[in-house]
């Protein structure tokens, strides 16, 4: 019992070092830091705002909040994933050289994305005071959105890392899919613009259950039913499950392959 | 630590695979997994508490892969690898140095990959850094360091903890006269002071002879000889004569 504790609290330590390494890195020599993190979304709410509402005409209420939204937790789902699949591979000196325990890579590309996402929701909470978007107690049901995103993400990046020691064309293929994916979730139109099998195909995409939780609890003020968490939760348990099995039957040849 | 009946076998066909075409191909001409390459075969051996073991051999003999067995990084064929105690790799100094990052952010990083606690290295931080005469330069980039600085933060590091098994790999020729002094003095210290078993692989036969009591030496992925370091070493020089 004691052991397990000390291997949690070793790779807690881990973690949390790389993260702030990561950190670290991707803010080093900018002058406004940490703040790009706020002002990269605004700033493509304001072009993709400025393309959507002069080239096509979507009746949307609140157009750029419903645009931010959908594209922040689309970005974490696509950064931390497009990181994470080159994370094993990329930690290849440490893995050829010192026994670790190789989840924690790809893990950390997730909780990394994951600390980002977070500070980007300031963006969202200036988005939401300049529409003049009055907050509903629907907001506490964040964490539980944050919790589903973070399962989804990790099994999706523990499945690709582990692809893509074998296969790097996975490294490639991801980018193109990522891309698809973007357009075929309902980030910038609304779900009703779609014919009807379309509608209906679209609810087996997980990303658009999220960014419909998401948009739920923040812009409509509504209470997510108790079916959409159970699809919330269940497609990121079924994600997870997948990219463990994967993970765990492979990594011991990883090393062969790096 | 017990080393029973290890062998190592690599399949070179799959692994110079790298894209799905590949694999592909290979699989509709029915050539893959049959390449095989044996880099250690049958190797037994028992380093008991407090010994200093030397590993010798000539290039491509299997030391490294062996080390890497020892190590935990890599999973044998067949066999079983026993260790029990903790082990202070210093197979290749360094890894997991991030060279944007300074000094100080690296040995926190390094340390926490090494499997130290951050109580741990607050406490013995000053320690490090005196070892490794640093402390002038700890807030630069590692990339404006010199090899030799690297190699010193690197093994001060590394040999800051009190391991039960410490691997010693040709590494070590790094960094100057001095350090390298400096290194073995710690190394023995560690021996003589705290009861810790030593690893040692090294080309140099006379090293060997001079800091190891027993010694095996590889061959071509084979056990040639097991036991004592000058009988072994004696062997070994004897062999590269002929």
């Amino acid at each position: 019992m004691n052991k397990i504790f000390a291997s949690f609290e070793r790779d807690g330590f881990i973690l949390s070092s790389l993260v702030s390494k990561d950190f670290k890195l991707k803010y080093r020599r900018s002058v406004l830091g940490v703040l790009w993190s706020i002002l990269n979304p605004l700033l493509m709410m304001v072009v993709l705002t400025a393309v959507f509402s002069f080239m096509f005409r979507f009746e949307i209420e609140n157009f750029p909040l419903y645009l931010i939204l959908g594209t922040i937790l689309f970005n974490f789902m696509s950064n931390s994933t497009g990181d994470g699949l080159k994370s094993i591979i990329d930690a290849a000196p440490l893995i050829k050289k010192i026994r670790v325990n190789k989840v924690l890579f790809p893990l950390e590309k997730v909780l990394f994305e994951l600390v980002n996402f977070v500070i980007s929701l300031v963006a969202v909470v200036i988005v939401m005071v300049y529409f003049s978007v009055a907050p509903t107690a629907n907001l506490l049901f964040m964490p539980l959105l944050l919790i589903y995103m973070v399962l989804f993400c990790t099994g999706l990046s523990l499945l690709l890392s582990a692809l893509a020691v074998f296969f790097r064309d996975f490294i490639h293929l991801w980018s193109v899919i990522t891309l698809a994916w973007t357009y075929a979730t309902p980030l910038f139109y609304p779900l009703a613009m779609l014919p009807d099998w379309m509608q209906t195909a679209m609810q087996f995409n997980p990303m658009y259950q999220y960014v419909t939780y998401f948009r739920e609890i923040v812009l409509w003020g509504a209470t997510p039913s108790f079916t959409s968490n159970l699809v919330c939760l269940g497609m990121a348990l079924v994600t997870l499950a997948i990219g463990i099995v994967v993970f765990r039957k492979l990594q011991g040849r990883f090393i062969l392959y790096v | 630590m017990r080393v029973s009946d290890v062998s190592m076998s690599f399949n070179m066909a799959s692994e110079q695979l790298n894209s799905l075409k590949e694999y592909f191909l290979k699989l509709a001409k029915g050539e893959l997994f049959f390449k095989e390459f044996i880099a250690l075969n049958d190797i037994s051996f028992e380093v008991k508490h407090g010994d200093t073991f030397g590993l010798v051999g000539t290039n491509g003999s299997g030391k490294s892969t062996m080390l890497k067995i020892i190590a935990g990084v890599l999973d044998p064929t067949i066999g079983k690898c026993e260790v029990s105690g903790t082990i202070a790799p210093l197979i290749e100094l360094g890894a997991g140095f991030d060279m944007e990052l300074s000094a100080r952010e690296n040995i926190y990083l390094n340390g926490a990959l090494l499997g130290y606690s951050r109580t741990f290295l607050n406490q013995h931080f000053d320690e490090i850094v005196d070892f490794a005469e640093l402390w002038d330069f700890l807030e630069l980039p590692l990339k404006n360091y010199s090899s030799g600085m690297v190699a010193r933060i690197a093994f001060a590091i590394a040999t800051v903890i009190v391991p039960d098994i410490l691997i010693v790999d040709e590494t070590l020729s790094v960094g100057d006269m001095f350090f390298q002094e400096k290194c073995e003095q710690r190394i023995s210290q560690l021996i003589k002071e705290h009861c810790t078993t030593v690893l040692f692989v090294s080309h140099s036969v006379d090293q060997v002879e001079r800091i190891c009591k027993h010694a095996l030496w590889l061959e071509k992925s084979r056990m040639m000889m097991l036991g004592d370091a000058q009988e072994v070493c004696e062997a070994y020089r004897h062999m590269n004569e002929t």
